[in-house]
């Protein structure tokens, strides 16, 4: 019997320690100075909005730690001691581990803008950063957010559920376009515009300006504009919170670095989760991949090879989702933002402006490679299983019916994009009717 | 947007305190007309009249004042009785003189030799009340005395007041009627008036808060509920809740002090069945009301979501046709009112020999009530399950669930998502499915036999305390007035037998289950706050697993709040349904288990 200890109870700590109870009798001590129990980062939005109270945000009752033997420790580590196989706790205390788990997640960038530290100013990723979002945005009226990306989005509805106006400050040509292709870019910035906020597209910030408080006042971009403002959120990305690793001998570079094990350079010391870099390549995937999913997967992973039965990380096809205001969003497998140059693809968008499908596929052997789908829900099992399979463009739109998700009664809009297809690859080869 | 909202409110408010200021509204005033149209004619109505000479050239204030005096009348009326038709000791003494230690019936046909009223009906009751004891021998003449004394007493309880005067529920119910006949005021001269300021405001009121969320765009709009005073329990919550528990307390057990509310619905009850109303039409009146303009709201809550639209179509439609227009029909009719989509064990009297009888009396029709009604149970529930899982009724169809839907549905986030719940749900909703087939089988039995006697049970009272607890107390004061502090389906929840009957056959026998969509969860949680039923649906979204719950009745309003398009609803073959947890995407770990 050994001592894991996990440093983060977050959704890849707390995987791994589940998944290890479950297979083994190890103890388990789980450190967080975050919150006493593991909750739901995805869900902070809906805490600020009143959709939910943060008890509702822990996907385990508080008694479920105890009966599954895995304990909590409310406390910050400064440092970690590889040789003695030690912790230093800020309150003074020491942790020894026999297998030590590093999954410490993320932090907000910040790119020394000036004014990036006055009150009223920053990113959303904590507990601790809602808690003062709370406190800063209270009786506010106007926001400014810099930075296009999923929490930005997430930042603009929480204040607009509190009437507070919003400018969105975003560097490329349309929101997300560094992601997301340009049409559907361009539809949701029409959706974002019509839930009136004010979306500056290509603007950039210069700096934030203090009023006599030391509070934010107003920003200003690189064009020059100045804009009113008493709250500034921060949402140009997050990378791996790993400060207090920098003395322990543990190799880091942008994030701790792992094999395809999850183990760091030390011998029983593994890493998982958003504060990972892999140090392999995985096609059509990033080496830090900060999403729910893939410090989950991480996690279940590496209970295997602690319990035994050593086991590569090798997700899968890519999938991921996401909401912007009402419109849901899926992808799986690959559609980047620029086409590659093998890489053909269809796009259909709905009369509404609120759905839409983009397909992806290789030229020359009209593989299907990618697929995002916005209003309309896919079945993530079929997708998988085609990506897998390496089907081609017809098979999957001649099946696209099968993969259809949304609920009983709601309409269906196969036949308009079969037709609309078929419109533009009359050649009888992409036909799925005929295929 | 908000002016318009705020107008709304005020008119809403307006209505609500004219309605309750209209339960005081009144004065009664006893009359002799009232007196024969609501009692009839004979040597009771004539005793009413001696006694209650003094009350009916008075007035009074307030229904308390009046009801009190009411009451006084019938106790006295039945003292009097007491005293001239109940059994003396002295009699009883002389029996046992005349008996020894065998009783007969011939001592007291001898005793009771006058001819008179009095002594005809002494002696009936002692054929009635002791005949059992005729010919019997005791050990000693004390003995005997005691067994009299126990027949005495019967006599002087029962026989007494149930035949020459007013029994408990003759009481109850000429309490109300007369109540209701006697009020005079500006409600009773001008119902429809009235009608229009207490409902009718209301509705305009309440409609015109509800329109103009149509100028949100559509989506999931569940933002404040958590700051919301009536949503999350807070004051508004506590005091909303704590009215709707007096209202039903009065509904169920002191009508009597409510006559000013039915009077003001009578107008409709006339137009729809052509008798006044009572007070089981107001609230059904009511009822359909709250059904009808809630349902709006959620229409327009949900417009994004054609399940939903429909869903609330149905309860909208099965509500207004066939809990309240189609029975009052009837009665207009001259059939018996039924309400054809009700079923046993929810509707706990359909077995009762009054309603069988009732039917049974009405011939085709009555019969091929009683036919339908029985398929319901035994076809109609168990192959609709089947094929659609318990929503079919719970969520499309159900009176109770039509209300928890529509104007329960700001309250859904409010039930209780602990396994700890989960427990006493599970012993409590079977608890009161067993309860409701032993005294159903108490009533059947007594019906076939005429023994009220029922393995350990009088199953007249068993169906009392039923109708009490089940009926009243739980389906309706805690049923509904519990909305704003448990939750919209505190009754379907743990109360309602019919549930737990559906959720059984959904447990083990049908295509639908709620399966989650491979590994796109993200734990968010909203799927298990906005579940009425109190499910934890991420507990088995997280890890991929399809919700196959008894307890789940469709409303699929969890899949309405996923923001990650994680559920859906579906019915497909049986097999796969308890699949293995499964979240798609790892490669090298098939099932998180
Ligand atoms: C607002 C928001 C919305 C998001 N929405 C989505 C989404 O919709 N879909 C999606 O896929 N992803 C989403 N993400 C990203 C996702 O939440 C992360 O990828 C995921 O939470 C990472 O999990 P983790 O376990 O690696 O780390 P974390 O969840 O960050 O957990 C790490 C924990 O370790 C603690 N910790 C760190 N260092 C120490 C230390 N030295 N001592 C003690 N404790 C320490 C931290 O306080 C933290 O509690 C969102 C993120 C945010 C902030
Ligand atoms: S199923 Fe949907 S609503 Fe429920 S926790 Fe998962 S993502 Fe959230
Ligand atoms: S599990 Fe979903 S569909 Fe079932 S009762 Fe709960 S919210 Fe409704």
């Amino acid at each position: 019997m050994k001592h894991i200890v996990i440093i983060g109870n977050g959704i890849s700590g707390t995987t791994a320690a589940r998944n290890i109870r479950k297979r083994s009798n190890h103890t388990i001590t789980i450190i967080s100075s975050e919150t006493d129990h593991f909750y739901s980062r995805t869900a902070l939005m809906y805490i600020y909005m009143g959709h939910m109270k943060y008890e509702h945000t822990k996907p385990y009752e508080d008694g479920f730690w105890k009966k599954n033997k895995i304990d909590l420790v409310r406390d910050h580590v400064t440092d970690v001691h590889p040789k003695t196989k030690s912790l230093t706790l800020q309150s003074g205390r020491s942790i020894e581990y026999d297998i030590l788990i590093i999954a410490s997640g993320s932090k907000s960038n910040k790119f020394g803008w000036p004014g990036q530290d006055l009150e009223g100013v920053q990113g959303l990723y904590s507990y601790q950063d809602l808690e003062r979002m709370e406190q800063t945005t209270k009786g506010i009226s106007q926001a400014v957010i810099v930075g296009g990306g999923l929490i930005g989005i997430e930042m603009a509805e929480m204040l607009l559920s509190r009437k507070i106006s919003v400018t969105l400050l975003v560097r490329e040509k349309e929101f997300w376009n560094n992601v997301l292709p340009l049409q559907e870019a361009n539809m949701i910035s029409r959706h974002i515009r019509s839930h009136h906020v004010s979306l500056k597209l290509e603007s950039e910030l210069k700096e934030i300006q203090a009023d006599e408080k030391d509070s934010v006042k107003a920003v200003v971009t690189k064009a020059g504009e100045t804009i009113p403002c008493q709250f500034v959120g921060l949402t140009v990305g997050v990378s791996p919170n790993i400060e207090f690793l920098k003395d322990s001998g543990i190799e880091v570079k942008r994030g701790v670095i792992v094999n395809e094990f999850l183990e760091t350079n030390i011998q029983d010391v593994y890493a998982l989760g958003d504060c990972v870099e892999r140090n392999y390549e995985l096609p059509g995937r990033k080496n830090i991949e900060q999403v729910w999913y893939t410090s989950r997967m991480m996690g279940e992973v590496l209970a295997q090879t602690i319990c035994g039965n050593k086991t590569k990380y090798e997700p899968g096809p890519w999938f991921n989702s996401a909401k912007f205001f009402d419109i849901e969003y899926q992808t799986y497998g690959n559609v980047a933002n620029v086409l590659g140059s093998s890489e053909t693809d269809f796009y259909w968008e709905h009369k509404s402006g609120m759905k839409s499908m983009h397909l992806v596929w290789d030229k020359n052997s009209n593989q299907f490679l990618g697929i995002n789908s916005f209003g309309i829900r896919l079945r993530h099992e079929c997708f998988d299983q085609w990506l897998r399979e390496n089907r081609s463009i017809t098979y999957v739109l001649k099946h696209l019916a099968e993969a259809n998700f949304d609920p009983e009664f709601f309409p269906r809009y196969e036949s308009e994009i079969m037709a609309s297809f078929a419109i533009k690859f009359p050649h009888a080869e992409l036909n799925p009717r005929l295929a | 947007m908000r002016a318009v909202k705020l107008f709304g409110l005020i008119l809403l408010l307006i209505g609500f305190i004219l309605f309750n200021a209209t339960f005081f509204l009144a004065r009664y005033k006893l009359t002799p007309e009232v007196i024969e149209s609501k009692i009839s004619e004979g040597p009771s109505r004539d005793l009413f009249f001696q006694t209650s000479t003094e009350m009916q050239g008075q007035t009074f204030a307030t229904s308390f004042s009046f009801v009190t005096e009411l009451r006084k009348n019938f106790e006295a009326i039945n003292q009097e009785q007491i005293s001239n038709y109940g059994i003396t000791q002295e009699e009883v003494f002389d029996l046992v003189a005349r008996s020894g230690k065998q009783f007969t019936l011939a001592s007291v046909d001898s005793l009771y030799l006058g001819g008179d009223e009095a002594s005809e009906f002494k002696k009936k009751a002692w054929k009635d009340y002791g005949g059992w004891l005729e010919g019997r021998e005791f050990l000693s003449p004390e003995e005997l005395q005691t067994q009299l004394e126990g027949v005495v007493n019967n006599i002087n309880q029962y026989a007494i007041i149930n035949q020459v005067g007013f029994d408990r529920y003759q009481v109850k119910d000429l309490t109300y009627s007369i109540t209701k006949a006697s009020a005079i005021g500006p409600v009773a001269s001008n119902p429809l008036l009235f009608l229009f300021l207490t409902i009718g405001l209301f509705i305009i009121g309440a409609l015109t808060y509800i329109l103009p969320k149509l100028n949100l765009l559509p989506g999931i709009k569940n933002n404040g509920i958590f700051f919301n005073a009536m949503k999350n329990t807070g004051w508004l919550g506590i005091l909303t809740g704590t009215w709707l528990i007096v209202f039903y307390i009065i509904l169920y057990f002191y009508p009597e002090y409510m006559t000013n509310w039915v009077i003001v619905v009578d107008p409709v009850s006339r137009v729809l069945n052509g008798n006044e109303a009572g007070r089981f039409f107001l609230y059904g009146f009511i009822y359909t009301l709250c059904i009808l303009v809630m349902g709006v709201r959620m229409i327009i809550h949900y417009r994004h979501s054609k399940y939903q639209i429909l869903r609330t179509y149905s309860v909208m439609f099965f509500q207004t046709a066939f809990a309240f227009l189609i029975p009052e029909i009837l009665i207009r009719l001259n059939k018996p009112y039924f309400d054809f989509k009700n079923i046993w064990p929810l509707d706990y009297s359909f077995f009762f020999d009054s309603r069988i009888n009732e039917l049974v009396s009405h011939g085709t029709l009555g019969l091929f009530m009683l036919g339908w009604g029985v398929a319901l149970i035994i076809i109609g529930v168990p192959v609709l399950v089947y094929f659609f899982g318990k929503r079919w009724y719970c969520s499309w169809v159900c009176g109770c669930g039509g209300l928890a839907e529509t104007l329960g549905d700001p309250y859904r986030q409010l039930s209780n998502k602990t396994i700890k719940a989960w427990k006493v749900e599970r012993w409590m909703v079977h608890g009161v499915l067993v309860f409701a087939i032993v005294m159903t089988a108490g009533v059947i039995y007594t019906y076939w036999t005429d023994a009220s006697w029922f393995l350990f049970f009088d199953s007249y009272k068993l169906r009392e305390v039923y109708g009490a607890f089940i009926g009243a107390g739980f389906a309706g004061v805690v049923g509904t007035g519990f909305y704003p502090l448990m939750g919209n389906r505190v009754w379907c929840r743990f109360g309602c037998p019919l549930a737990a009957y559906l959720g059984i056959v959904q447990r083990f026998k049908s295509r639908f289950r709620i399966t989650t969509n491979g590994g796109q969860c993200i734990s968010c949680g909203n799927c298990s706050t906005y579940c009425e039923m109190g499910i934890d649906v991420r507990w088995y979204a997280q890890r991929g697993q399809n919700i196959v719950r008894s307890s789940c009745v469709g409303c699929g309003i969890c899949s309405s709040v996923c923001p990650r398009g994680v559920l859906n609803l579906e019915v497909k073959e049986e097999s796969g349904r308890f699949g293995k947890p499964i979240l798609i995407g790892n490669n090298h770990i098939k099932i998180s288990e």
